[in-house]
């Protein structure tokens, strides 16, 4: 416990600290295009990406083994493997194509035989003579226990490169995101605004691999973004939430991993994902469990409080005891159940507010329909003002309540 | 001088010939496969028209605008802006697409849509700033829907989500709105308050080109029409081509005589015609 809180405050020595930071800039990375894949509802090819990275891996290893003697070398395991899951990619992409099949076929279909070709290559790695095997092994859960301090840099310099092609892109990859045709419209080039979505997704894929394993790197791209849907209504707030939770999960995943050699950084990150996500899950006050709770109990003393002033309205004794709570709380009516002034007048607005919304829906059937709670809402909240109006002028020569 | 390719000619010389046409098609011919869905349609839009285009389902009425403005590949056929070629120009234009070709479900509010019309404006790499989001109310406000600038997008009706998107178009201050159904689904209210937007414009000299489907409402709000199935049927002003005879030729059998008779105009013109 105390080698993890030290290893969150940075003070388990220099290699440790980079090897957090850089975690938790490849966690910002991650969250932040994986917000924009989310968004173009391809979330699941980063599972193509991060399963077609293993042959390269392989085989840049073995290539390396072989010639130098050692197959440890980050720039090119990290070349191998951006070669091999840009191939899978290209795969996914011309299967979806040419063939009949939908995109999640052909992602299936890759995913699975490139992650079987690099297992039989894996065994082929466990037979070399050369040292350095299990350096491989790290790659496939991750692993930042014993990360060299080149390795460490690598990481946090690429992983701030991804980041800005992410901020310099975010304009023409929302407009995609939301609407390709128009974004068309624009002058912009969708398919090599997808390539480049692609391409960032790959390389913070490829860079995250020694970090998350690239059975894990997946979770980081995805989990976050759906935890930053919880807490926002807006596009770019969205990309910047996520990044925050990937980057907290980076850096809570890496130190803890670093604090305890036997565990695997990539578990550690994605269950620290996981979290926050549960937490948004229950609290956020956008889409949350608790806050559509309080939306139901508000919803319902909405209805009471309408029906109990409709019948002050007529004249009618109310009996339910929740409408009584409900209209003496909002001060409508006085302990013995009369009518106050406030509420005689909220009983005439609220027969108003009836007759607007019945006329409505009588004429628009398609539109009210399609609105949320259609009729409690205050109409001119709800419409714009020109359809306020027109429904005024039609209620208002006849005589309130005529029809 | 090397000789230049045909249809490179020919796009120049399409441009050269209508330098003032807010959109010129020459030989638009788009298909799924081998089926052609728009055969060699040449049409030229005047300027400062309000300009219908109509024809029956599956006609490939919003096909004939994707194509024109580059959203789905054509197979043959030239486009030009003002005079000049599609790509040079398109930032005159602001494009409308049909409500249902969006997710709606999209993390975004009212002014952030309407914000996506101001990209160009804003540059590439800054922020919108105040005055950015000025305009954007702005642009709310002539459609009625200022009072839902925070709102998320998905909580608004068909109509408001329409007029949403005409907003969006309002902030690209483009001299060609193309617009594709801009009337279906929504409410009456909001109809009218489109058209009252699209008569503004047009009174300013900007040309609005509609994919329309309620042929009763076509000689009301537009004084130029298109109709259109796979090939073009006819096309000019409304009082003359908008008649029994072309409509029954667009639209054969699909539609009863007697409606025909009620919508077009001209009926005694195109019967002795006949």
């Amino acid at each position: 416990m105390t080698a993890f809180l030290t290893a969150l405050a940075l003070g388990a020595g220099y290699n440790t600290a980079l090897v957090t930071i850089g975690a938790a800039i490849l966690g910002g990375s991650a969250g932040a295009i994986g917000a924009f894949v989310l968004l173009r509802k391809r979330s699941l090819v980063s599972d193509a990406v991060s399963h077609g990275t293993l042959p390269g891996l392989a085989l840049a290893f073995i290539l390396m083994a072989l010639l130098t003697g050692d197959g440890r070398n980050i720039v090119a395991l990290m070349a191998g493997a951006a070669l091999s899951a840009a191939l899978g990619l290209f795969c996914v992409e011309w299967i979806t194509r040419r063939t009949r099949l939908t995109e999640d076929a052909a992602i299936g279909a890759v995913l699975s035989v490139f992650f079987g070709f690099g297992i039989v290559l894996l065994t082929v790695i466990q037979s070399l003579q050369t040292g350095g095997q299990a350096g491989i092994a790290g790659y496939l859960l991750g692993s930042t226990a014993g990360m060299l301090r080149s390795e460490a840099e690598t990481i946090a310099v690429a992983a701030l490169a991804t980041g800005a092609a992410i901020f310099v892109l975010r304009r023409p990859f929302t407009l995609v995101c939301f609407d390709e045709g128009y974004a068309a419209t624009r002058g912009i080039d969708v398919r090599l605004t997808d390539l480049a979505m692609m391409g960032v997704l790959l390389a913070v894929t490829v860079i995250g691999l020694k970090v998350a394993g690239l059975v894990l790197i997946v979770a980081l791209t995805i989990i976050p973004p759906v935890t930053a849907r919880f807490w926002t209504d807006r596009p770019e707030r969205m990309v910047l939430i996520a990044a925050a939770f990937g980057a907290a999960a980076g850096y809570v995943g890496a130190a803890i991993s670093a604090s305890d050699r036997g565990l695997p950084t990539g578990a550690v990150i994605v269950l620290t994902a996981a979290a926050f996500f549960a937490l948004s899950l229950v609290l956020s006050p956008v889409r949350g469990l608790m806050s559509g709770l309080a939306t139901r109990l508000r919803f319902r003393r909405r209805v009471h409080e309408r029906q109990g002033l409709l019948a002050l309205a007529r004249g009618e004794a109310i009996y339910d005891p929740l409408t009584i709570k409900v209209l003496r709380r909002a001060g409508h009516i006085r302990a013995d159940g009369v009518a106050t002034l406030e509420g005689r007048a909220a009983a005439a607005a609220a027969v108003r507010e009836e007759a607007l919304w019945g006329l409505y829906r009588r004429l628009h059937p398609d539109e009210a329909a399609a609105l949320d709670h259609q009729g409690l809402a205050p109409i001119a909240k709800a419409l714009p003002p020109d359809v306020v109006a027109d429904l005024a002028a039609r209620l208002d020569p006849a005589g309130a309540g005529a029809r | 001088m090397s000789a230049p390719t045909l249809i490179a000619d020919h796009g120049r010389t399409l441009g050269q010939s209508h330098p003032d046409s807010p959109l010129a098609i020459s030989g638009l011919t788009v298909s799924y496969g081998e089926k052609p869905v728009l055969f060699s349609i040449d049409f030229v839009v005047p300027k400062g028209a309000m300009v219908a285009i109509v024809g029956p389902n599956g006609a490939g009425k919003s096909t004939l605008i994707k194509a024109a403005l580059g959203i789905v590949p054509r197979v043959a056929g030239e486009v030009t802006v003002f005079g000049a070629p599609y790509e040079k120009a398109r930032h005159r234009i602001a494009y409308v697409p049909q409500r249902a070709s969006v997710d709606w479900d999209f993390p975004a509010t009212v002014r952030d849509v309407v914000l996506m019309g101001l990209y160009r404006e804003i540059g590439f790499l800054r922020f919108a700033g105040r005055r950015h989001r000025e305009k954007a109310l702005a642009c709310l406000e002539r459609v009625g829907m200022a009072a839902f600038a925070d709102r998320q997008i998905g909580q608004l009706s068909g109509g408001q989500q329409q007029r949403v998107f005409l907003a969006r178009a309002l902030a690209q201050e483009a001299d060609l709105y193309v617009m594709d159904e801009p009337f279906a689904g929504v409410d009456a209210a909001t109809e009218r308050a489109i058209i009252a937007v699209l008569k503004e414009l047009n009174g300013a000299g900007k040309t609005i080109v509609c994919v329309h489907h309620d042929l009763a409402t076509v000689p009301d709000y537009f004084d130029h029409v298109l109709l259109v199935n796979v090939r073009k049927i006819a096309d000019g002003p409304v009082a003359a081509t908008f008649t029994s005879h072309n409509l029954q030729a667009t639209y054969g059998g699909r539609l009863a005589a007697a409606h025909v008779e009620e919508v077009a105009v001209g009926r005694e013109a195109a019967g002795e015609g006949r």
